[in-house]
This record gives C-alpha cells, structure tokens and sequence, in this order.
C-alpha cells in the first residue's frame, strides 16, 4: 500500500492524479478463512483490524450484503463522548475515544477526529442532579468532564437561548475532549488497512444463512455460495435478530430506525457539540457548514431506513426554541437508519449459545463513537475467548441481573 | 407514517394518535419459573424481518389497548384486532398468508 501523505499529493499533482491506487481489493470469497466478520460497518471493520493489527490474525473475511460503510456507520451524526455512568462502558468508550485521538496516525487515513468539546444541556432540576451525578462518577473513572454553569454554556455556544420559555439552561454536562469524525473516513480507513493486512472485503454479498456442525459454527450461507470458518462474529447493528435467527438463537433486542437531517451549509456559528436531551434534539455544524441535528427514534419496530416524519416535527420545534436562528434554515436532506435497541441502552459484546459463533451488537442509538474501543475488546473476545474490555457486556447479563443501566447517558439518540 | 384503525371505536387515524406497545401475545412467566422462561418472558423480543404482531393502545381517543399485524419491512399493515384474546385471529392469519405466502411468527404460521 503506498502511503498517504503531502508529499503523495505533490507528487499526484504533478502526474495528473494517474497513480492513486485503490484504497481496498475487491475479491471473490476463497473456500475457507479463519475468521468471518458479518457486516462492514466501523464496527465489524474495526474488529477485523484489531484481530490482525493485535492478534496476527490475518485470515479474515468481513463480508458487506451492501457497500461497505453504508449502514448506521454512513448515517450517523458523529458525536464521539465517553461521559457515560457505568464502570463498564467508561472503560470501553473512553478507550474508544483516546484511540480516536490517533486513529487517523494509525490508520494513515484522515478521518477528521475534531475534539471540539460536547456539552449535554441540563433542563430540568432531574437533569441537573443527573449530570452532577454523572461528572463525580467520571471524575472517579478518569473522565474528565464538568458540569458548567448556565453562563458558561453561553461563552462556548453564543447562538443558544438560555431563557427557553418552558426549558431554560441551567447548565451543562461538558466533555472538552469529545467531538465528531468523518463517518465514512472511519470506515474507509478501516478498510483500507483491513486489506493490506491481505483480509478480503466482500461486497454486495448477503450472509443468508449460519451453517453448524453439531453445536459448533462451519461457516456461512452466502449469495456468493457457501464459506467456511472456524469462528464467526456476526456485527450487523439492525439487522441481529435476523442472522441470530440464521444461527438459531434469539437476542433481547429490537430494531427501530432513528432519524437525522442537515441544513444548507452557513458561515461558522457553533464551533462546539451541544445536546439537549430534555427537549429532544442535538446539533453540530459540519466542516462545510451544514447543520448536522439528530432526530428521534420511532416508537415501533421497523427497518425501513426513513422514520416517521412527526419525530422531525419534534426535533426541529426545540431546536428552533434553544437556537432561535436556526428558525430560518432550510434542510438539505433527511434519513434514517436502523438501530439495534437493548432494554440497558448497553451494548452487547459477547459469546453466543452457538459455538464459535460471537455476537457485537445492541449499540442502539450510540456506537459511532465506539467503534475503535468495540472493535478492539471484540477482537481479544474472539481470539482469545474473553476480554476485560468486553466481558460485562456478555449476553447472559440480562439472566444474572448485571444491567448497566445507561438510560440517562444514552437517553437522547446519538 | 402509520395509520392504523382502532378495532373499538372504528376510529382510523395517523400513528401520532396511537402509541405502541411492543410485542403481542407475550405469556407471562412468574414466581416458580424456570430462569430460561423468566428471562425470556421479561427480556427476550421477537425482532421479525417482515410480519409482526403488536400491541398498540389508542392514547388520543377511545383510550383502550388493542391488536395490530403488520409488515416491519414495508410498514403495511395487515390489520387491527380485539385486545382480549391470546392469538391472532384466523380469518387474518389467512389474508396475511395470502400476501406473505409461508410467514411464520413465534408458533404462528
Ligand atoms: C441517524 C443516526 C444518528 C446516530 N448518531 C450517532 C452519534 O452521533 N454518535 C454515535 O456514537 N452513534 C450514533 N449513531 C449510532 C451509530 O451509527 C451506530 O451505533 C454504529 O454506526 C453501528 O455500527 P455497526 O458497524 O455496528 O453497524 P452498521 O454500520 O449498520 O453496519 C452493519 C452492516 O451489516 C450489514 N449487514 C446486515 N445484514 C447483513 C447480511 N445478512 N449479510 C451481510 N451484511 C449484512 C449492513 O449492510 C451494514 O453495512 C447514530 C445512528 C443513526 C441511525
Ligand atoms: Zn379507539
């Protein structure tokens, strides 16, 4: 693979463009690969990366039904934050994050990590008190956030209205370390290092059915013909239920579609995150100026990727009463994706009751900001067997009674 | 969107007029039930692909909790159905077949 770098593009500047290669191989499926990965999102690319990158696992098919990249990867709002309550996701979305911050060293690859600072609005006097509590709790797992006064909000994000009629700012949860990416960039990224570790990415083909040999995994179904593997990690966001299905065991989850929508592009005017989880909306302004919000998730399972169009109605109406400008935009474009809801807003991470068969799923409304921490602890899961990053995310949680409740952190769709 | 006719009183309306309420027909499993039955019963959903059986509870009119069949991939609903019965009606279990040739759901087919 040759290197990206300034001296790339002079030397492309000055021979017309003609020798970029291609960032990834498209090959036909060989007979048999150690590992099979199910789904090219960030997070099955990420978990291929990681088993090569940490594991010399390199014998690795991530097989993609659509484009690699297309599913909740490519469409969602960004945000990257670990100001989470629970030990357990402290640790894996704070590993996530600090691997953002080199990720796109690492890969070679500009994914645009931007740590501009997330501030999640306190509306309520509930609110206050939740995110007072979450700040202690961070500050005891090594997370630095803060929780910031009404008049400090106003200094970071000058266009908001902290007098909302029936929601002013009482203040605010602040992560100066959290920010967006560039969501294809991440899964491109991921690819094209995935491919010069000699993985084979597999496009437009379908996973159609979990072959077993007794209790144990042979390998796949395919719509390019049968594969065979020795393991198998099935991450595919909304779409778990069905491959679960496929390898005959059933999951607590269910699949809604969430919304997001942008603006026209306009000149800077908020140079930070800001959500607003009472009200139900959240905003960012994209390098090009558009105005990335995030809307709500339907109240009803489905898995067309659109959402129901009074949940814009909503989102719009309290964007409109905490940025009063935003009220003359106009929206470029609205879409939806289908996300993969656990009843802890966790996600799981785990082995399955088939063997050789692991699952990375239930990231529900929140795992961009996870990709790199998930692909990483579900790569020790699988070449190892357990992780210390992965292990309280395990299926049988919900059996034991070991919840990790992040109703309030995961609360608003992000 | 969603429109869906309330089976009480005859009232069909958008989806913002009703609110969901999950998964159908579920049986409940209590005290003295295996750990399996429990942890099903409280956590474990059906996630269908296609036919899907729910219940939906008409908040903004008549105020009572109903049936509703419908298709997660196309959003079409099938039909709407009393809340005081442990099945699918059968005349509706047919009409779906004649759509979805071969469906299943749970032990329905
Ligand atoms: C509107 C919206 C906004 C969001 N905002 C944020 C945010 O601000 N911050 C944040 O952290 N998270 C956010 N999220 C959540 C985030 O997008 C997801 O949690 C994350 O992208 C999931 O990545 P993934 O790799 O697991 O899934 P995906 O990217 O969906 O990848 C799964 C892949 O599996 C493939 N697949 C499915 N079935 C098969 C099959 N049978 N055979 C082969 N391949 C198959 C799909 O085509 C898909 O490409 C948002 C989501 C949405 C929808
Ligand atoms: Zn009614």
């Amino acid at each position: 693979m040759k290197r990206y770098s300034a001296f790339a593009i002079a030397r492309e500047a000055a021979r017309y463009h003609s020798g970029w290669e291609r960032a990834w191989r498209s090959p036909e499926p060989k007979r048999k690969y150690d590992v099979i990965i199910v789904g090219a999102g960030g997070h099955g690319l990420a978990t291929a990366y990681y088993l090569g990158k940490n594991f010399g696992i390199t014998n690795v098919a991530v097989i993609e039904k659509g484009w690699l990249g297309g599913g909740n990867t490519g469409r969602n709002t960004t945000i990257i934050r670990s100001n989470y309550l629970q030990d357990p996701s402290a640790a894996i979305y704070e590993k996530s994050r600090s691997l953002y911050e080199t990720m796109s060293q690492d890969l070679n690859y500009n994914v645009m990590f931007s740590p501009r600072g997330v501030i999640m609005l306190a509306q309520t006097h509930h609110e206050v008190r939740g995110y007072q509590r979450t700040a202690h709790a961070n500050a005891l797992q090594g997370v630095t956030t803060e929780f910031i006064t009404p008049q400090k909000v106003k200094e970071l994000v000058p266009i908001i209205n902290l007098a909302g009629p029936r929601y002013p700012v009482l203040g605010g949860l602040w992560q100066a370390r959290g920010g967006t990416a560039r969501h294809d960039a991440v899964a491109w990224g991921y690819a094209r290092a995935c491919s010069d570790m000699g993985m084979d990415i597999i496009q437009k083909c379908e996973v159609t059915g979990v072959r077993r040999d007794g209790g144990r995994v042979a390998g796949v179904d395919t719509t390019k013909g049968p594969i065979d593997c020795d393991k198998l990690g099935i991450v595919v966001a909304g779409h778990s239920g069905v491959l679960a299905d496929m390898a005959g065991f059933r999951l607590p989850i269910e699949s809604v579609a969430l919304q997001a929508l942008v603006s026209e592009p306009i000149k800077p005017c908020m140079d930070v995150v800001v959500m607003a989880n009472t009200v139900h909306g959240y905003m960012s302004q994209s390098d090009k100026g558009e105005m990335v919000i995030g809307g709500g998730a339907d109240g009803y399972n489905n898995y067309t990727q659109r959402g129901s169009f009074h949940h814009i109605e909503e989102t719009v109406r309290a964007l409109i009463e905490t940025f009063p400008m935003v009220s003359r935009l106009k929206m470029l474009r609205q879409w939806g994706g289908i996300v993969d809801m656990t009843g802890d807003r966790s996600p799981i991470l785990s082995k399955t009751p088939v063997d050789g068969v692991f699952i990375n799923c239930g990231w529900g409304t929140g795992g961009f900001k996870a990709i790199p921490g998930s692909g990483w602890g579900m790569a020790e899961l699988i070449a190892k067997g357990r992780s210390p990053l992965t292990d309280a995310f395990s299926l049988d949680r919900f059996k034991e009674g070991r919840f990790i409740d992040e109703s309030v952190a995961a609360g608003v769709a992000h | 969107m969603l429109i869906l006719e309330c089976p009480y009183c005859g009232v069909t309306g958008e989806e913002t007029e009703f609110h969901g309420g999950g998964e159908a027909h579920i049986k409940r499993f209590g005290p003295g039930s295996s750990d399996d039955d429990f942890h099903d019963y409280l956590f474990t959903r059906e996630n269908p692909f296609g036919v899907h059986f729910e219940r939906w509870r008409h908040v903004s009119g008549c105020g009572k909790w109903f049936h509703a069949a419908r298709c997660t991939k196309t959003l079409e609903v099938f039909g709407t159905y009393s809340a005081q019965t442990t099945e699918p009606p059968s005349d509706l279990r047919a009409a779906i077949s004649d759509k979805r040739p071969g469906w299943t759901w749970r032990e329905f087919s």
